[in-house]
């Protein structure tokens, strides 16, 4: 709608008076500052323009470039593995039959790549790196959540200011460094302490491996609890909670997406992790379920046995196979984390 | 400050707050108040911004002290019992203080969970008298016929105003006797605002409400006192009208008149 202010029943004594917008603002020469600044920017448009454009597409290619590096790593392991299939029969990734002692034909998994009969059950493998990764990753939940919670609820500013700095530099200590102190120190001590069989074995990797995720998962804990509001925090001790209530009731569920987020990255870091189990777990690859038992993950033979072996032959193709089924176990965890997250964003509508 | 009225003596005092100081660290955020809040009405607390009101009133329920270094002098007297006594329940304090906050702060649960968890704090677990506690609470805030329906969604689905509404529930659930507002409506709109002040002008019959806000026709329209706070001083303190009417200092007037603020 438009007023017509000449016509309207205004009278002149109400209409508040102006003064002209020129007088009294900053001149230089006969322009005003808003009249320089038109004019330089004129000049600088045509540069301006081109800066965009570049830092665009710089920026475009940055976050190709991490997408185009997964596929390409993911053709690579894919192209070598599936030539494993044209070199051993599927049926021999899990099993073959041997003699056994008394000469009867049994169906065995074994991990066994030498010879003529060489024998290339990845079974054992997959089966030691979980016995590796899932107490690991139990173990460094109920730490790293723990030291998380602390850090981000119950530890003082100063308490904080050094034991933060810490953890993360416990998430620094090279891994052969940690692999060397479980081979040399912590295996006695977990042998003395349970009895076992073997001093190297799943569960000397499994103390190990959580060194390295503990940080990880307390680090990222601690981000997603101090995320949550104040608001949240003040409103159940309004309602008379204590700090423990507030903690369990209020807090941890409020950033239960992020705390669920770095267990299961803690999962593939755990997973994906090799010099400690090389060093640690004994290296058997042993069909077992009992985690005091050597085994060897499906990262320790490849690192301990990839640099060894002629290109191209069968050993060389079933390691690239292995490679590629645990790159996509951890993409599928990493798939699962998200849609666990996204799920219960949406459920909170965080 | 004693209050003049003329009908003094008919109200019942609920809380005391008797030379209150109240320090962060080294900064005094209050200084040497003394007033008191009225059985049943509302008592209002304006003043610009940063002079103390809310640090006032949340020195009744003591929530300052969880997430700030605080230091308090003089006391604030609860039905005569001072609040900072050592031998205190804060649980039980807060049960009795409800708060409400500045921005609508629901749980990100569902509507029930929110108005039942502070019944569950206190162990009551019977799904029944959950259930009842949970109707009782949204009906006393004006917010049943809304959520009736959809009690097991998510509180954050929840508008502005019902989300505050809801947080009014979750206050009362716990049957509170005194509900401290900390500029309930600053985060709403003129409609939402609205219907916040109905159900203040509805919840003084059975609580007594400290309502902290900038707004002057807030305070005017809703409270039946009003104190002004000026860095952190309490510098006039009266019943609403006369506030607001004929205030007797100077810098009060021209607060309200909107000369500075």
């Amino acid at each position: 709608m438009n007023y017509d202010l000449q016509s309207s029943n205004f009278r002149a004594s109400n209409v508040p008076n102006s003064t002209s917008p020129e007088s009294g603002l900053k001149r230089f020469g006969d322009k005003r500052i808003s009249d320089l600044l038109v004019e330089s920017r004129q000049a600088n448009v045509n540069r301006q323009r081109i800066q965009e454009f570049i830092i665009e597409k710089l920026l475009f290619a940055g976050g190709m470039a991490a997408i185009l590096f997964i596929a390409l790593i993911f053709i690579f392991l894919f192209k070598e593995g599936v030539k494993a299939f044209f070199l051993i029969k599927p049926i021999e990734f899990i099993g073959t039959h041997i003699l056994d002692f008394d000469d009867n034909r049994v169906f065995a998994c074994m991990w066994q790549p030498v010879g003529e009969s060489g024998k290339y059950s990845i079974v054992p493998l997959l089966i030691g790196s979980f016995l590796v990764a899932l107490p690991a990753t139990v173990i460094s939940t109920i730490l790293g959540v723990g030291c998380g919670i602390y850090l981000a609820e119950i530890a003082s500013a100063k308490v904080r200011e050094i034991v933060k700095p810490a953890i993360e530099l416990l998430a620094g200590i090279p891994t052969v460094v940690i692999g060397f102190l479980c081979l040399t120190l912590l295996a006695t001590y977990v042998q003395n302490a349970f009895h076992t069989t073997f001093r190297l074995n799943a569960f000397v990797g499994a103390l190990g491996v959580s060194l390295v995720i503990i940080p990880v998962i307390a680090s990222i804990t601690d981000d997603a609890l101090r995320a949550v509001p104040n608001e949240l925090r003040e409103a159940s001790y309004g309602l008379g909670a204590t700090k423990w209530e507030t903690i369990w009731k209020v807090v941890v569920p409020a950033g239960i997406s992020g705390v669920t987020a770095s267990i299961i990255l803690g999962m593939g870091r755990a997973l994906g992790e090799t010099m400690i189990v090389v060093m640690a777990t004994g290296n058997a690859a042993l069909v077992t379920g009992n985690v005091f038992s050597s085994v060897r993950t499906m990262t320790a033979t490849i690192a301990a046995e990839l640099g060894a072996v002629p290109q191209g032959g069968p050993q060389y193709c079933a390691l690239f196979l292995v490679g590629s089924l645990l790159f996509f176990i951890t993409f599928v965890l990493n798939l699962v984390a998200e849609l666990i997250i996204s799920r219960m964003r949406k459920k909170l509508r965080l | 400050m004693k209050v003049e009225h003329g009908i003094k003596g008919q109200q019942k005092t609920k809380i005391t707050l008797d030379g209150l100081s109240f320090y962060y660290g080294k900064y005094k955020a209050i200084d040497n108040v003394s007033m008191e809040f009225f059985e049943c009405m509302v008592t209002a607390i304006i003043g610009p911004s940063g002079c103390g009101k809310s640090t006032l009133i949340k020195s009744i329920n003591r929530i300052s002290e969880i997430t700030n270094d605080v230091q308090v002098e003089g006391k604030v007297l609860l039905d005569n019992k001072n609040v900072y006594d050592r031998d205190v329940d804060l649980v039980d304090l807060r049960r009795r203080v409800g708060m409400v906050f500045q921005r609508p702060n629901p749980f990100p649960k569902s509507i029930y969970d929110n108005v039942a968890f502070g019944p569950r704090l206190y162990g009551v677990n019977n799904k029944k008298r959950l259930d009842e506690i949970v109707e009782y609470s949204l009906v006393k805030s004006a917010l049943w016929n809304e959520v009736k329906d959809r009690l097991n969604q998510s509180a954050i689905g929840l508008s502005g105003g019902q989300q505050q509404r809801l947080c009014i529930a979750r206050a009362l659930a716990v049957d509170p006797e005194v509900l401290l507002m900390d500029e309930p409506c600053s985060a709403l709109d003129p409609t939402a605002t609205a219907r916040i002040e109905e159900l203040i002008e509805d919840l003084k019959k059975y609580y007594t409400i400290a309502i902290v806000t900038h707004n002057m026709q807030q305070a005017a329209r809703i409270s039946d006192y009003t104190g002004f706070l000026l860095n952190g001083q309490l510098i006039e303190y009266n019943i609403t009208t006369a506030i607001f009417t004929n205030p007797d200092k100077k810098v009060t007037e021209d607060y309200i008149t909107g000369r500075f603020g």
